[in-house]
């Protein structure tokens, strides 16, 4: 099978073309969209699988040799990261099934979903600096559509200064990889890793690891580039959201760390002094804003910065330990935070409103929702059989290791905070007096439930099975820290 | 009062079709000429904005009953499928293939499956060109 890389996005890209025929069939497109995620999950973990045994599978499109045409490279690292986009993205889609309303359904809200995961999981998969450009503009332009879906004052509003700052860093993205082709004189990243490492790195490839830092600092929200995430986060519908918050952001942190890992090696006393600055500032104003919102989605929304922080940290230590905590940690964080945004949703569901104060004693009436909630605030916060730990760990021993003791209090610090944050949602959501609410449709309810919880026990899974993922994460932590495994599977032959 | 347009009318019925024609040509052109789906796809929505402006949406749309978002969906699947061909026969996906043919008409002519590719580009870009002037255009 040489293209057994390309199914993960290729398959959601055949089934997003097909629901635009069943526009108004809303039961043909909730199936079609559950039957192509499925398709698409099967092919991914066959081609994790495939990545485990036979090595990093590399596919040159058109048959054109490697440095030529545009090759699809999957290590271990980018097979785990389509793996867990479409676990997501499958129980996202799910759940929306009973969140979103008909008038979306119905607007190409399944295509859109699917047309992004074509952009994100190609993103992880390209092997080629502008294919990789090319693949954040689908997932970008699905993503204004998801934002601006349903036309709400306040989502047409967010819109306008999402698409703005996209726009603005995709033109910088774009004049950033028109300097660096001007000066190594190739596209191709394995070419571009082996064109770098022949000048050994001047000044003006420093330069650009710098600009890349910013393009995909603003995608992946670092610290001075984070300020249009928290509120456009908070305008579309919970299960965009979720999506939003899942993966979007960590597109922006793959980049980084293959950029990172793979290009601008030869002066990291520099550029990786940036990106672990920037990334430990980063954890300090996702703590202050988890802290200082009474409102469940900027709660969780700030969480995503704190993340981006945590694991960025890990990339820039360039350590053994570090690195495999980071790739553990992204994945984690993918899970849960998907699993928190729905609980939350559901928590907005049943009580009608997102501000705290408003809300208590949820325990009395919903102690299903109430234990799940805690499971997966103590996951996120890495209470140690849980799956937020290891990959702390890890990082916090990297740290140790190269002698950055101010960085690893800071991860563990944060992590107090995180726990904070959202046992205090815990706290004053499901304890106390029962206040009255609406009521509430109990069967959808118990059917939103079902997707959040699997993907709970999911999460859960992964924490107290790390043995059976240390494998492909220790893969991964490989090729990302010997940039000739990457480079010889691209130009093998 | 209502202005009468008969000569923008019976220009556009001769030029239209000198347009459509040209962009066919274009298309046709682009593998050994500058031209493509791209340039041929907007060249056919400009003639068909021709239409638009000379007379009105409603007219248009009777004369070309195609919701064109279908359009769309089908030159993507067009795009998608002549790429996916390789993947029944164990080739890295986007290989094209070509070869010579003595066609009665047209005598020796080279036929290339980029070719099935870049139709799938035309139809993306007329259909997405005229669902954006039909949905600003129209009440809706």
């Amino acid at each position: 099978m040489t293209n057994i890389v390309l199914f993960p996005i290729l398959i959601p890209f055949f089934f997003a073309i097909v629901l635009l025929f069943f526009k108004e069939n809303i039961i043909v497109q909730r199936i079609l969209v559950s039957l192509g995620l499925a398709l698409s999950l099967v092919s991914s973990i066959f081609l994790a699988y495939i990545v485990h045994t036979d090595g990093i599978q590399t596919v040159n499109l058109g048959s054109w040799a490697a440095p030529y045409g545009i090759s699809m490279v999957s290590d271990a690292f980018s097979a785990l990261l389509v793996t867990t986009t479409l676990i997501v993205t499958f129980f996202v889609v799910i759940y929306s099934f009973y969140a979103i309303d008909e008038g979306r359904e119905r607007n190409y809200y399944y295509p859109a979903i699917l047309f992004m995961i074509t952009g994100i999981n190609g993103a992880f998969t390209t092997g080629d600096i502008f294919n990789m450009f090319v693949f954040f503009e689908v997932l970008l332009m699905a993503s204004y559509v998801l934002i601006v879906l349903g036309g709400e004052k306040r989502q047409l509003r967010e819109s306008i200064k999402y698409m703005l700052v996209n726009v603005v860093s995709s033109a910088l993205f774009v004049i950033t990889v028109a300097y660096l082709y001007s000066i190594v004189g190739t596209l191709n990243m394995a070419d571009i890793s082996v064109k770098i490492a022949e000048v050994d790195q001047p000044g003006i490839i420093t330069v650009i690891g710098i600009l890349f830092l910013i393009v995909f600092g603003i995608k992946g929200a670092i610290f001075p580039l984070y300020f249009w995430l928290p509120s456009a986060y908070a305008a579309p519908p919970i299960p965009i959201l979720t999506l939003f918050g899942a993966l979007l952001t960590k597109v922006g942190i793959y980049s980084i760390t293959r950029t990172y890992t793979l290009f601008f090696v030869h002066d990291v006393g520099y550029t990786h002094m940036w990106l672990m600055g920037l990334s430990l500032l980063t954890i300090v104003v996702g703590c202050i804003g988890a802290l200082a919102y009474f409102d469940l989605k900027q709660i969780i929304i700030y969480n995503i910065v704190i993340a981006v922080g945590v694991i960025l940290y890990g990339v820039s230590l360039m350590d053994d330990f570090a690195m495999a905590g980071s790739v553990y940690y992204i994945v984690h964080d993918m899970l849960i935070k998907a699993a928190l945004f729905l609980l939350i949703g559901i928590i907005i569901f049943v009580t009608g409103t997102s501000n705290l104060r408003e809300i208590s004693g949820l325990m009395k009436q919903y102690p299903g929702l109430g234990w799940v909630y805690l499971i997966a605030a103590f996951g996120l916060a890495g209470i140690p059989p849980l799956s937020g730990f290891i990959g702390k760990l890890l990082i916090v021993q990297g740290s140790f290791n190269a002698g950055h003791w101010i960085g690893a209090i800071a991860v563990l610090l944060s992590s107090l905070v995180v726990l904070l944050s959202v046992i205090r949602i815990f706290l004053y959501a499901f304890w106390g007096e029962p206040k009255e609410t609406k009521p509430i449709n109990r069967m959808q309810y118990k059917k939103m439930m079902i997707p959040t919880t699997l993907l709970v026990i999911l999460s859960v899974v992964y924490g107290v099975g790390t043995e059976w993922f240390m494998p492909l994460i220790t893969d991964s932590k490989d090729v990302l820290l010997d940039p000739s495994l990457y480079i010889d599977a691209v130009f093998k032959e | 009062m209502k202005t009468n347009d008969v000569i923008l009318q019976t220009t556009t019925k001769v030029v239209f079709f000198i347009i459509f024609i040209f962009s066919i040509h274009i298309f046709f052109a682009g593998h050994y000429t500058p031209g493509g789906g791209f340039v041929g796809g907007l060249l056919t929505t400009g003639a068909l904005i021709l239409l638009l402006l000379a007379f009105d949406l409603k007219t248009v749309q009777k004369a070309l009953p195609f919701d064109f978002m279908k359009v769309v969906a089908v030159g993507l699947l067009l795009a998608i499928l002549t790429a996916s061909w390789p993947l029944f026969v164990d080739l890295p996906f986007f290989t094209h293939a070509f070869d010579d043919f003595n066609l009665p008409l047209f005598g020796e002519t080279s036929l290339h499956t980029a070719m099935l590719f870049d139709l799938g580009v035309y139809l993306v870009v007329v259909g997405a060109a005229m669902t954006m002037i039909q949905t600003i255009g129209g009440d809706t």
